[in-house]
């Protein structure tokens, strides 16, 4: 062992050239589990929640966001801003909340209106944020256009994207999928609702997004 | 989308059609045929931003009765080989097809196929 041990080497390794403070957006499909994973997130780092949670696609529709949550990994920290987006879907048909979930039509109308508004706003929220925390759910075909959009989207961006596989808890999930659809990416399997492998979310969100990196703007 | 007894209009679009317009006029466009009930087919698809613009266009455009917005499939950037990058030869978006959701469905799609169902008695 030299004048550092490893831990400490790579501490000042991250002082020199690691950020201190980066705006992570949440960002994925409809019902994949982005504010459960922000509520988990904010739950173990401040004891806070984020918002509400439900089966009814497009729950959260105005972007929520918590500051200055600082996330530990050994000797590193990164303060991040978390922002829940609402879900991007390339169509709202309210007809959906009525027959699937009982909504009336006045409710189910008025949540496909803001949900049209909640989408406008995620895609907003690209220009200003630092990183991407993309949830995919993992039991489900994760070749859909919105994911291969998003992707290419903060590809072009140049923006930091790790991707959280949800809902692995669930029998017929499949984060191995998930993994070879995106093999340039990291996927991190994880459970939002009983917290498994959250510490390894953890562990990469401050390794990923601490490091400094130029952004593309457009 | 009010029903229509004609059929239903697949149009293919040429590349260079579509490379005739900007990039907002493409994008208005492909949003004014898919409005009017049509399923469009491109040869030469969107940028990832563009389609992540269309969405939001296409949020803009929603009329609940009416539109309920786009179904829409295609393949990423064909990567250009370091030869390629060397010659400046720019990453292409491949074949994309765009309809109204209400009446094209994505039934399947892998690495060398997009499956699509068109619900009949809709569109234009």
């Amino acid at each position: 062992m030299g004048l550092f041990g490893k831990t400490s080497f790579a501490f000042i390794l991250h002082r020199i050239f690691g950020k201190k403070h980066a705006k992570i957006g949440i960002y994925g499909p409809p019902n994949v589990g982005k504010t459960t994973l922000a509520n988990r997130i904010l739950r173990d780092w401040t004891g806070d929640i984020m918002g509400s949670v439900s089966e009814i696609p497009h729950e959260t529709r105005i972007a929520k966001w918590k500051k200055d949550v600082k996330v530990e990994n050994g000797n590193s920290s990164l303060y991040m801003d978390i922002v829940d987006t609402p879900g991007i879907a390339t169509k709202v048909d309210y007809k959906e909340f009525v027959n699937t979930f009982g909504l009336s039509k006045d409710e189910s109308k008025q949540r496909a209106k803001e949900a049209t508004e909640g989408v406008i706003e995620s895609i907003r929220w690209l220009e200003d944020v630092d990183g991407v925390l993309l949830v995919m759910d993992a039991t489900q075909d994760p070749f859909t256009q919105v994911n291969v959009t998003i992707l290419g989207n903060l590809e072009a961006r140049k923006l930091p994207v790790l991707i959280a596989a949800n809902k692995i808890d669930m029998e017929d999930s499949s984060p191995a999928t998930l993994k070879s659809a995106f093999p340039q990416h990291p996927v991190i399997p994880i459970s939002a609702l009983t917290g498994y492998n959250s510490e390894n979310l953890y562990t990469k969100m401050v390794e990923h997004f601490g490091k400094k990196r130029r952004k593309k703007r457009r | 989308m009010t029903k229509n007894k004609d059929g239903i209009s697949v149009n293919l679009v040429s590349r260079q059609k579509l490379d005739e317009f900007s990039s907002a006029e493409k994008l208005e466009f492909i949003l004014k045929e898919v409005q009017k009930g049509k399923v469009l087919v491109l040869e030469h698809g969107l940028t990832p931003i563009e389609q992540t613009e269309l969405i939001a266009h296409t949020m803009k455009e929603i009329k609940q009765d009416t539109f309920i917005g786009i179904e829409i499939e295609g393949y990423g950037e064909d990567k250009p080989s370091i030869i390629q990058k060397i010659l400046g030869v720019i990453k292409k978006p491949r074949m994309t097809v765009i309809g109204p959701a209400d009446l094209l469905k994505t039934v399947r799609k892998d690495s060398n196929m997009i499956q699509t169902r068109i619900i009949p008695g809709k569109g234009s």
